[in-house]
């Protein structure tokens, strides 16, 4: 379980999260939603010691995630941010084998190659594992570090908007993973998520931040109606059954 | 595989070019020009390993394939130092201090400068690599101010010393300072080693390197020690190169087009070699020595930065 302890965190002399405290449920997937300014990926980047707090506590399983040795961090808990472009003449396939790094430190074993095998089936790369990372597209980019983090294989898997440039086929497809991931492997997953229609079909819990604090949180079906939406978004959207999910209408 | 074909090709080269320098129109007096010779090899590779080493991990570290370690302002604290010895006792002193001394000093204030600008920025709450950049380039440029003031104010004969540590230039190294070189490299490499693996997955990145497992700040802090430790070495043994350093690790990127840096580095350490030991072959023997060859290396460095800033330019 992971708990956050009255964090805070200031740019200059603003303050993005102020005195926020929630607990990370266990085998469930949490999404952090708001809109833009309200401090979602900035409190994902603290929880995964991205960046570092001015106040306040991340606890790992009731230990502070600092007092935990980084490579041993890496083990539980893996995070994955928007917009990774790097300039790398690198395989697919090799660049998914660096999530076993806090494993084998560069040296890939045998049951390294069975995990990274495993990750690239998962996220059905096998027919671009030999390209190199200059020639893909944005979508297939993002599954093959999506990938990396699956052979990375933590126990905590957290993704900054991990459907940004991806199509509405793919967008799916990395949902519906990560669901399986939670559901067959007994993972948590915690994504900071624009599409409110996503965070509703697929999470078990939102996270509703405005202005760096929790507006609400709570279980999916409670939190999306038309009420908690006005108070997050400032705006009149309803919210309709359709085929047994909610979803909201905020088109018009 | 092609990748290690092409590094014995590269090592083959070396070698022969090295070979190509010790042995080409040796003349009668073998005993007086081979030692003379082998000092000048030993030279070679040593700066040329330190130069290609640490601006292939700089690059790595700062994400960008466009950038030296000389950013950081040591080539223009070197500059300054050799500058203020002339200044303040005369050229005299300079040329004729006691070269153990004289590199001490040298080395020494580099690295404390190094040492100072890293504690002093990554003390501050935006501890950025690029930060840390910035401030180097502003005070590279203090200096290289200072030293133009000084320089402005001593007499012409004088500058001319000042002018000779300008370049950089095979054709005095002290043999005792190449033992002292080695060692320090030596030092400087075992205190590396062990930090080799963290380079490759550094390359994805600082989000990708904290969320495997390293702990980025403290390593690249050693990092950039390293790098200042042998930049300060490599430029009190020869002067000032580290332009070098830019030309070679793009040709290893290029030729190599790999992310693993054990071929990386090494290639750019044999690019390096064959760099230095052909390019002191032309300026003995095509240009009799009348030009240094930090020149050439600058030239053909500069050329092909122009050609780097184009390419990226149409990939844009």
């Amino acid at each position: 379980m992971v708990e956050v302890k009255h964090v805070s965190k200031t740019y200059g002399s603003k303050k993005v999260i102020e005195n926020l405290s929630v607990d990370i449920q266990p085998g469930k997937i949490t999404s952090f939603i708001g809109s833009n300014g309200a401090g979602k990926s900035t409190l994902l980047s603290m929880l995964s010691r991205l960046i570092s707090k001015d106040e306040g506590q991340v606890l790992l399983h009731g230990r502070d995630i600092h007092s935990i040795k980084p490579n041993d961090l890496a083990k539980e808990l893996s995070i994955l941010k928007q917009s990774n472009h790097i300039d790398l003449r690198i395989q697919v396939r090799d660049l998914i084998s660096f999530g076993r790094f806090p494993y084998s430190q560069g040296r890939l074993t045998k049951e390294d190659w069975v995990e990274i095998n495993k990750a690239i089936h998962y996220m059905e790369l096998e027919e671009i594992q030999e390209r190199y990372i200059d020639e893909l597209s944005g979508g297939q980019l993002q599954r093959a570090y999506i990938a990396m983090i699956i052979a990375q294989d933590t126990d905590y898997v957290m993704l900054d908007e991990p459907l940004n440039n991806l199509d509405m086929k793919h967008s799916v497809q990395i949902m519906k993973s990560l669901r399986k991931m939670v559901e067959e492997m007994g993972k948590t997953a915690v994504i900071v998520i624009h599409d409110i229609n996503f965070a509703s079909c697929y999470s078990d819990r939102i996270v509703a931040l405005k202005h760096g604090e929790i507006v609400r949180e709570g279980p999916t079906e409670e939190m999306i109606n038309s009420e908690m939406l006005k108070e997050v978004y400032d705006m009149d959207i309803p919210v309709q059954l359709i085929n047994g999910e909610r979803i909201c209408l905020h088109f018009k | 595989m092609l990748l290690k074909r092409k590094m014995l090709l590269l090592g083959l080269l070396a070698t022969a070019f090295s070979v190509l320098f010790l042995f080409w129109d040796i003349g009668t007096a073998f005993g007086y020009v081979f030692p003379r010779r082998l000092v000048k090899v030993a030279a070679i590779i040593l700066t040329g390993s330190c130069i290609a080493f640490s601006t292939v991990i700089f690059q790595t570290i700062t994400n960008n394939r466009i950038l030296t370690p000389s950013l950081i302002g040591l080539d223009s604290l070197y500059m300054l130092i050799q500058t203020a010895i002339v200044f303040v006792f005369g050229g005299r002193q300079l040329a004729m201090m006691e070269n153990r001394f004289h590199f001490v000093l040298s080395v020494g204030l580099m690295v404390l400068f190094a040492l100072l600008l890293f504690r002093l920025v990554f003390r501050m709450e935006q501890r950025n690599i690029y930060f840390l950049l910035l401030i180097g380039i502003i005070c590279g440029t203090f200096f290289s101010s200072i030293s133009s003031f000084m320089q402005m104010l001593i007499d012409p004969n004088e500058f001319s010393i000042v002018q000779d540590s300008m370049f950089a230039s095979f054709n005095n190294v002290n043999d005792d300072l190449l033992g002292i070189s080695a060692i320090i490299m030596i030092l400087t490499g075992v205190y590396a080693f062990p930090m080799l693996k963290y380079l490759n997955v550094m390359a994805l990145g600082q989000d990708q390197a904290v969320n495997l497992g390293i702990p980025y700040n403290k390593i690249v802090r050693r990092w950039l020690i390293i790098i200042a430790v042998l930049v300060s070495v490599s430029t009190a043994l020869v002067g000032p190169i580290t332009f070098l350093g830019l030309l070679v690790a793009n040709v290893a990127h290029q030729l190599f087009q790999t992310y693993r840096h054990s071929y990386l580095i090494i290639g750019a350490v044999l690019i390096s070699i064959i760099t230095l030991a052909g390019g002191q072959f032309i300026v003995e023997h095509l240009f009799t020595f009348s030009i240094p060859i930090s020149v050439i290396v600058n030239f053909v460095g500069g050329v092909y930065f122009l050609y780097l800033l184009l390419k990226e330019n149409r990939s844009w």
